[in-house]
C-alpha cells in the first residue's frame, strides 16, 4: 500500500574528489553501458556522471545526473571551498534548461543516473581505479513511493517542451504508420 | 556505419581560408590504421620531397589514433606529423591528454592543414561547425594560458585545445605543440604551426563512437584492466623505481632519482656526477616536490596518474610529467629541483622542447667559456652561480639558463642563432664551434647520455629510429640483464608478451655484470638477436602511435597489458576488420617502411644513421657495420637503407618503388648501387 514504510537497500555513492585524477573513465563506461545495444557505442555527452576538471585551479568534481527539471532554479549558487571558487551550477545534478549537461546531445532528452540497476555495483564505481568513487549499501526504512521510469521522465520533458496535445498527436500518428 | 573511425577528415587551407570535410577511405584504415600510419600515407601521397619545412605546401597533420574515443584504456594519443625544421626530414610526435578523443567525438579522424594564414588565427571545431578565428589578441601568450583563454572566450569549459607558445610563433626550431598535460615536443613541430600562423586548435565533440563487436571488445578491455592492476602490484625486479610498474616514468610520484642523476651527463652532455645522489639531496628534493606538487593526474580514459599539477610559489600552476623534471637542472649543473620545476614552467609556457633546449643553452655557455663566443654576445647576462658545497658540481648556470631561454623564445640576439638548434648554430658561429656540438643525430639534440662500451641494442635504436629519439623506440626489452640467471629464468616464465619464444632465451643467456661468462656487450645480444629485439621494440611503438595507445600501458614498459597478441583482437573487435598478429606485423612493416621511404626520398641514406661520435667511449666499427647491414636486411632495405623493390611489393607499396625508379633512387634491379639524390 502506498505510504507504508518498507525496508529497502539504499545505495549511496561516496565521491572523494581529492582522489579524482580527472581521467573520466566513469564517463566512458557510463555512456558505453547505457548504449543500445549495450557497449555498442560511447559518448561522454550521454554519460550520467560528468567530471568537472580543471587541473590549473585544481578543481576535480564528479557530478551525477539527478532529476529533470523543466524550469531553472530562481537563484544560482556559487561555492567557494578551501579557497577555490566553483562555477554556479557545478554541484547540481539536474537536467535543466539552463545548460546542456545531462541531456542526450541529439534529442535533448534528460539523463538520470539509475545506479546501474542489474549490475553488482554502479559501473563508474567499479571502474574508478583511484577510489574517487566508492559505493556503500545500507538498509533503510523508506516510505513506499513510485519511482518514475526513464520513459516517464522523457515523456514529461517532451510534454513540457511541445505541449501535451502535440505529443499525443505525434504518438497517434506514428503508431498509425504500420 | 563506421566502427572506431568517424568517416571524415578535416582539410584546412590556411592560405585560402578554406575548410572541407572529406570522407575517409576504410580500405586505407585496414592498410595503415589511424594516427601515425594514416599520417604517413597522407604525407607520402601529398608532400613532394623537394618541399621545404616552411613552405605553404608542408602539411601539418593532427591524426587521432584509430582507437581514440573508444573505451580502449589509454587510447588518447594524437600523432602530429610534419616536416621538421631541425632535421628537414619528416618528423612526428605524439601527445596524450584529451584532444584526440574529443576530435573523434566531434566526428573527425584527423585535421590536415596546409598553407599559411596571413594573420595569427586559431581553429574552432565544434562538431559540424568549423571556424577559423582571429588570434591576434593571443600573440605571445603562453601555451597553457592560451588554452584557458580560448575556452573562456568560446564559453566552452569542456573544449580541448592544442596550442603553441611564443617559441612556436617565432619559429624556434625546437618549439613544441602543447595540450593540457601533454606535449608534442620533438622535431620542432611547433615552429611549423607557428609558421602557418596557427596559434591553437580548439575542439568540442558530442557525437558517438561505435564499436563493431561490443561484448568481445569489452571483454578484451577487461583483460587489459585486470593485467594493469596486476602489474601495478607486481613491479619488475632490478628496474629503476620510476619504470618498474606502468605508465610513463613515474617521476612525479617517485622521489628516488638516483639512477637518472648518476647516469646522465650534465652540462652540454659533458660530465657524469656519480656521487650526486646523497641523503641530503634526496631529503631536499623530496621536500621540494611534496611542496610544489598539487595533484597526481591522468589522461583520458587511463587509470594511471603519471602527470602532476605543479605550483611553484610565485609562478603559475602548470603540468609536468617524466624526464623534463631533470633535463633543465642537468644542463645547468644545478643541484636544485626547485630550479628544475621553476624553469620548466617558463619553458613549457614558451613551448620549447625539454631535451633540446637545455642542451642548446649549455652548448652556448660552453662556447662562451671556450672564448668562441664572448661576453658581447650575451649583453646583460647574469654571472654563473656558485658551486654547491658538498657536491662535485661545477658552478651552476641557473640564472644564465633563464636569460638564454628568454632570448631563444624571442629569437633575440644570440637567441636567434641558437633557436636554429645547436647543429646549425655551431656552423653559423664557426671558429671551432662544431666540435662542441657533439650530441645530435640528424641535427636533433639527444638525451644527455654518454656511456662506456657500445650497446648493440641502443646502437641500432639511436642510429635508425625514424623518430630520432630513443624514448620512442625503446621499452619492451630490459636495458640490462638481471644479475643472476635464476632471476632471469623467473622473469621469462610469464613473459607472454614476446612475439617469439627465442627472445626469452636471449635474455636468460645474457650474463649479468657480476656473473662469469662472455655474453655481454658489445657482442651480446648478437647481431641477429639485437636486430630481432629492436625490431620488436620499435614495432610496439608503431602500433601504439597508429592506434593512439599510450606507451605507458604498452610500448614503453616491460610486460605491458597491451601486446602483439591482444592488439589484433582489439582492432578486430573495435573495427570489424579481420586482423591477426601476422597482419598487424605486416601493417607495421608497411607504416615503418613508408616513413623510411619518405625520408629516403628527401635524401636520407645509411650515412645519416649514426650516433654522435662520442656517444660511447668504446666504439666497434666492424660490429656496427654488421648490425646496420643485418638490421636493414631484416627491414627489407638495401645497404643504403633504401627499401627494396621486393619488400615494397610484399607490402603493397609498388607505387613507392615506382616513384624511386622515376627519381633515380632505385633501378629496376635489386641490390644495384643507387644514385645519390641531391
Amino acid at each position: 500500500m502506498k505510504g507504508e514504510k518498507k525496508k529497502k537497500i539504499v545505495k549511496s555513492i561516496k565521491i572523494d574528489a581529492d582522489k579524482c585524477t580527472g581521467c573520466r573513465l566513469c564517463e566512458v563506461i557510463c555512456s558505453s553501458s547505457h548504449a543500445q545495444p549495450k557497449y555498442s557505442s560511447n559518448n561522454p555527452e550521454r554519460s550520467r556522471i560528468r567530471v568537472v576538471r580543471d587541473p590549473i585551479t585544481d578543481r576535480f568534481v564528479p557530478v551525477y545526473a539527478t532529476e529533470y527539471t523543466k524550469a531553472e532554479c530562481a537563484g544560482r549558487k556559487k561555492y567557494t571551498i578551501a579557497g577555490k571558487e566553483y562555477d554556479e551550477c557545478t554541484f547540481c545534478g539536474a537536467s535543466c534548461p539552463s545548460r546542456d549537461i545531462f541531456k542526450e546531445p541529439d534529442s535533448g532528452l534528460p539523463l538520470k543516473c539509475d545506479m546501474c540497476e542489474g549490475e553488482d555495483e554502479p559501473l563508474c564505481v567499479k571502474w574508478c581505479y583511484n577510489d574517487a568513487l566508492t559505493c556503500e549499501k545500507r538498509e533503510e526504512e523508506v516510505k513506499e513511493g513510485t519511482q518514475p521510469e526513464g520513459v516517464e521522465i522523457g515523456l514529461e520533458s517532451l510534454v513540457n517542451k511541445y505541449g501535451l496535445e502535440k505529443v499525443v498527436d505525434t504518438v497517434a500518428r506514428i503508431t498509425k504508420k504500420g | 556505419m563506421r566502427y572506431a573511425g568517424t568517416g571524415f577528415s578535416l582539410e584546412i587551407d590556411l592560405s585560402r581560408g578554406s575548410i572541407e570535410r572529406v570522407e575517409t577511405d576504410p580500405r586505407e584504415i585496414e592498410l595503415f590504421l589511424g594516427g601515425l600510419g594514416k599520417n604517413a600515407k597522407i604525407f607520402w601521397d601529398r608532400v613532394p620531397p623537394e618541399t621545404e619545412p616552411f613552405s605553404p605546401d608542408n602539411l601539418l597533420i593532427f591524426g587521432a589514433g584509430l582507437l581514440c574515443g573508444t573505451p580502449a584504456l589509454a587510447a588518447n594519443h594524437t600523432c602530429v606529423i610534419t616536416l621538421s625544421p631541425l632535421t628537414e626530414l619528416v618528423a612526428f610526435s605524439n601527445m596524450g591528454g584529451f584532444w584526440a578523443p574529443e576530435l573523434k567525438y566531434a566526428g573527425y579522424e584527423n585535421v590536415i592543414i596546409r598553407g599559411k594564414s596571413p594573420d595569427l588565427v586559431y581553429l574552432w571545431i565544434h562538431n559540424d561547425k568549423v571556424e577559423i578565428r582571429d588570434a591576434s589578441h593571443l600573440k605571445g601568450m603562453g601555451s597553457l594560458q592560451t588554452q584557458t583563454f580560448i575556452k573562456q572566450e568560446l564559453n566552452e569549459p569542456n573544449a580541448q585545445v592544442v596550442s603553441i607558445g611564443m617559441a612556436g610563433e617565432n619559429r624556434v626550431y625546437f618549439a613544441t605543440i602543447e595540450h593540457d598535460s601533454s606535449s608534442a615536443s620533438r622535431g620542432g613541430l611547433g615552429a611549423i604551426m607557428g609558421d602557418k600562423r596557427l596559434k591553437a586548435i580548439a575542439v568540442r565533440g558530442t557525437k558517438d563512437i561505435n564499436i563493431s563487436r561490443p561484448a568481445e571488445f569489452m571483454e578484451l578491455r577487461r583483460e587489459v584492466w585486470e593485467y594493469t592492476k596486476f602489474r601495478m602490484e607486481n613491479p619488475i625486479p632490478e628496474t629503476m623505481t620510476i619504470n618498474e610498474r606502468l605508465g610513463c616514468p613515474q617521476e612525479m610520484a617517485v622521489h628516488d632519482e638516483k639512477w637518472h642523476t648518476i647516469m646522465a651527463s650534465w652540462g652540454n652532455s659533458r660530465i657524469r656526477i656519480t656521487d650526486f645522489w646523497t641523503p641530503e639531496i634526496e631529503k631536499e628534493w623530496t621536500e621540494t616536490m611534496e611542496n610544489m606538487r598539487v595533484r597526481l593526474i591522468g589522461c583520458y580514459n587511463c587509470p594511471l596518474k603519471c602527470k602532476a599539477s605543479i605550483s611553484p610559489p610565485g609562478q603559475p600552476t602548470y603540468i609536468m610529467k617524466c624526464y623534463s623534471k631533470m633535463t633543465w637542472l642537468h644542463g645547468a649543473y644545478s643541484p636544485s629541483l626547485d630550479f628544475g620545476f621553476r624553469i620548466a614552467q617558463r619553458a613549457f609556457a614558451y613551448g620549447v622542447d625539454s631535451i633540446s633546449t637545455p642542451q642548446v643553452i649549455a652548448f652556448a655557455l660552453e662556447l662562451l667559456e671556450a672564448g668562441i663566443l664572448t661576453e658581447s654576445d650575451f649583453p646583460g647576462m647574469p654571472p654563473a652561480g656558485e658551486a654547491r658545497p658538498g657536491t662535485t658540481l661545477p658552478p651552476n648556470n641557473e640564472e644564465r639558463f633563464y636569460y638564454l631561454l628568454d632570448k631563444i623564445a624571442r629569437r633575440e640576439g644570440i637567441g636567434d642563432v641558437l633557436a636554429d638548434g645547436s647543429y646549425r648554430a655551431a656552423r653559423r658561429i664557426g671558429k671551432g664551434a662544431e666540435k662542441f656540438e657533439h650530441n645530435t643525430i640528424k641535427k636533433q639534440e639527444q638525451l644527455p647520455i654518454k656511456l662506456g662500451v657500445l650497446d648493440p641494442l641502443y646502437f641500432l635504436m639511436f642510429c635508425t629510429g625514424e623518430k630520432v629519439n630513443i624514448t620512442q623506440i625503446q621499452g619492451q626489452y630490459p636495458q640490462d640483464p638481471f644479475l643472476k640467471r635464476e632471476t632471469r629464468e623467473k622473469f621469462v616464465k610469464d613473459w607472454f608478451q614476446v612475439p617469439d619464444e627465442k627472445l626469452k632465451q636471449y635474455f636468460v643467456d645474457w650474463h649479468g655484470s657480476k656473473e662469469e661468462g662472455p655474453n655481454r656487450k658489445p657482442y651480446y645480444p648478437t647481431v641477429k638477436m639485437a636486430c630481432e629485439i629492436v625490431d620488436w621494440m620499435e614495432r610496439m611503438h608503431y602500433v601504439d602511435d597508429s592506434l593512439g595507445i599510450c606507451g605507458g600501458l604498452s610500448s614503453w614498459n616491460k610486460k605491458p597489458p597491451y601486446h602483439l597478441h591482444n592488439f589484433p583482437k582489439i582492432i578486430s573487435a573495435a573495427t570489424g576488420m579481420d586482423y591477426d598478429t601476422d597482419k598487424l606485423v605486416q601493417t607495421t612493416r608497411r607504416i615503418r617502411t613508408l616513413l623510411r621511404a619518405i625520408n629516403v626520398r628527401r635524401g636520407l641514406r645509411r650515412k645519416d644513421d649514426k650516433p654522435p661520435e662520442d656517444h660511447w667511449a668504446k666504439r666497434f666499427p666492424e660490429l656496427e657495420n654488421d648490425l646496420i647491414d643485418e638490421f636493414y636486411k631484416l627491414k627489407g632495405w638495401n645497404k643504403d637503407s633504401i627499401p627494396t623493390k621486393e619488400s615494397l611489393h610484399e607490402l603493397g607499396l609498388d607505387y613507392v618503388n615506382q616513384d624511386f625508379i622515376e627519381r633515380g633512387i632505385s633501378t629496376d634491379k635489386e641490390d644495384t648501387p643507387a644514385k645519390n639524390v641531391a
